[in-house]
């Protein structure tokens, strides 16, 4: 299983992800990267994050995104 | 808002599609991506090929090319056509109806009702209803309902959040009375304060096509789109959707006696593939209850995705098989709304090609 800076890392590689508080204001995330995020984080954790839990508040960085898969019931 | 309707149903089901189909991987190129991100897009949304119309070709002319099919092949006879109500967001004008005109092209009768409605994503299922209010009148025993957008025509090449994901179609729904005692059951809901989310800004009074609202602007997300153009807070459509819509869908199931496990197929509007998995796991649907294909072969065609998911994913089966069905459309406005009816027994279902 990846841990979720990999599945980032992935994504986005052009960006060092453990440098930022904040990957939306950073401009690190955008909507459609959320999308492509939550399918990753879906897949390798067999979840199913809610629609309406995707927001950008709950992506904002990595304690955000791993407080949400707990909450949606992965196994971290 | 909740309705019900008496012995009325559906009887046919055509879908007009331009032949020119476009590819999303030859497009990539267009937007200011890079390719592996715009791969994982298509991989996620289900964005792949779509239809899209020729320059100049207008609401009007598929549906003209769809009712003569009709017509010659025998599946409907012009002078039984007592009501064409059209659905649209691009009508050919401001004034006069496009209904009108179609009505006029097509050399129908005099003593007919023509009717245009502008709603677009959730078009279909409003679009029923009002056929259904027409059929309690003596007069009226056949309404032809159509649906049609060429949004392709008023989306920027430039923008990622639009452009790849647009589809233009028309849909022809022939819609009668029901000799058995049916009972259909529906619901809506609007909100016109959030209808700045989905919207085109200019080519209206309020603010009127100008050189300038013709420019492309930055729009962030490196996206260029202008005024003219159509534009789409797809997070805040999104999450609409995702908030609105099961509930809407609970609430008809409820009102209706109708256990969640007996409706053999949920046949919701088609924005993308992601939405609907995530629409369906929400309701604890299967996928293969809930179709989201139509957006990988047609694009995203607004108001007629509905009878495009009718005609493609139960083409043939409905023409002998009747089926319960739940449709949900959901859009501009805002607007949601949803019907539960048996479909099937059709004398027509089926997918054509405008040429």
């Amino acid at each position: 299983m990846k841990s979720v800076a990999e599945i980032l890392k992935e994504i986005r590689p052009e960006f060092d992800f453990a440098a930022s508080s904040d990957f939306i204001a950073d401009g690190m995330l955008d909507s459609f990267d959320m999308v492509t995020l939550v399918a990753a984080l879906d897949k390798n954790y067999s979840i199913s994050i809610l629609g309406t839990d995707i927001v950008p508040e709950n992506f904002q960085n990595l304690q955000t995104i791993e407080a949400l898969l707990r909450k949606t019931g992965a196994k971290l | 808002m909740n309705f019900t309707f008496h012995r009325k149903r559906i009887t046919g089901v055509l879908v007009v599609v331009p032949e020119n189909e476009r590819v999303f991987a030859d497009e990539m190129k267009n937007f200011n991506f890079p390719e592996a991100r715009s791969l994982k897009l298509k991989e996620v949304m289900g964005f792949d090929k779509r239809r899209v119309v020729e320059p100049g070709v207008c609401v009007s002319d598929l549906v003209v090319f769809g009712l003569q099919h009709l017509f010659e092949t025998g599946a409907l006879k012009r002078e039984e056509i007592d009501a064409l109500i059209l659905v649209t967001q691009t009508p050919d004008h401001f004034v006069p109806p496009t209904s009108s005109i179609i009505q006029g092209r097509l050399r129908l009768k005099q003593d007919m009702l023509c009717l245009d409605i502008s709603q677009a994503c959730a078009g279909f299922v409003i679009g029923l209803m009002q056929a259904f209010l027409l059929l309690e009148q003596e007069s009226i025993k056949k309404v032809v309902l159509v649906n049609a957008d060429v949004l392709s025509r008023k989306a920027s090449p430039k923008d990622r959040n639009i452009y790849p994901l647009i589809g233009d179609a028309a849909s022809i729904v022939v819609v009668e009375r029901d000799p058995e005692d049916s009972i259909i059951h529906a619901n809506l809901k609007m909100d016109g304060a959030r209808s700045g989310a989905l919207t085109i800004p200019a080519g209206g009074l309020r603010q009127p096509s100008t050189l300038e609202t013709s420019m492309l602007e930055d729009v962030g997300d490196n996206n260029l789109r202008a005024k003219d153009h159509l534009y789409m807070d797809g997070a805040a459509i999104f999450n609409f959707v995702q908030t609105e819509v099961p509930p809407l869908l609970e609430d008809l199931l409820t009102r209706s006696g109708v256990p969640r496990d007996s409706v053999d197929y949920y046949l919701c509007h088609q924005p993308n593939r992601f939405m609907l998995q995530k629409l369906a796991d929400k309701m604890k649907v299967p996928y293969a209850k809930m179709p989201n294909n139509v957006v990988e072969h047609f694009g995203n065609n607004s108001g007629v995705s509905i009878p495009t998911v009718i005609a493609y994913d139960l083409g043939p089966r409905l023409l002998t098989e009747q089926l319960h069905v739940c449709l949900a459309g959901f859009g501009a406005g805002l607007t949601w709304s949803a019907m539960l009816l048996k479909l099937g027994r059709l004398t027509f279902n089926a997918i054509i090609e405008f040429k």
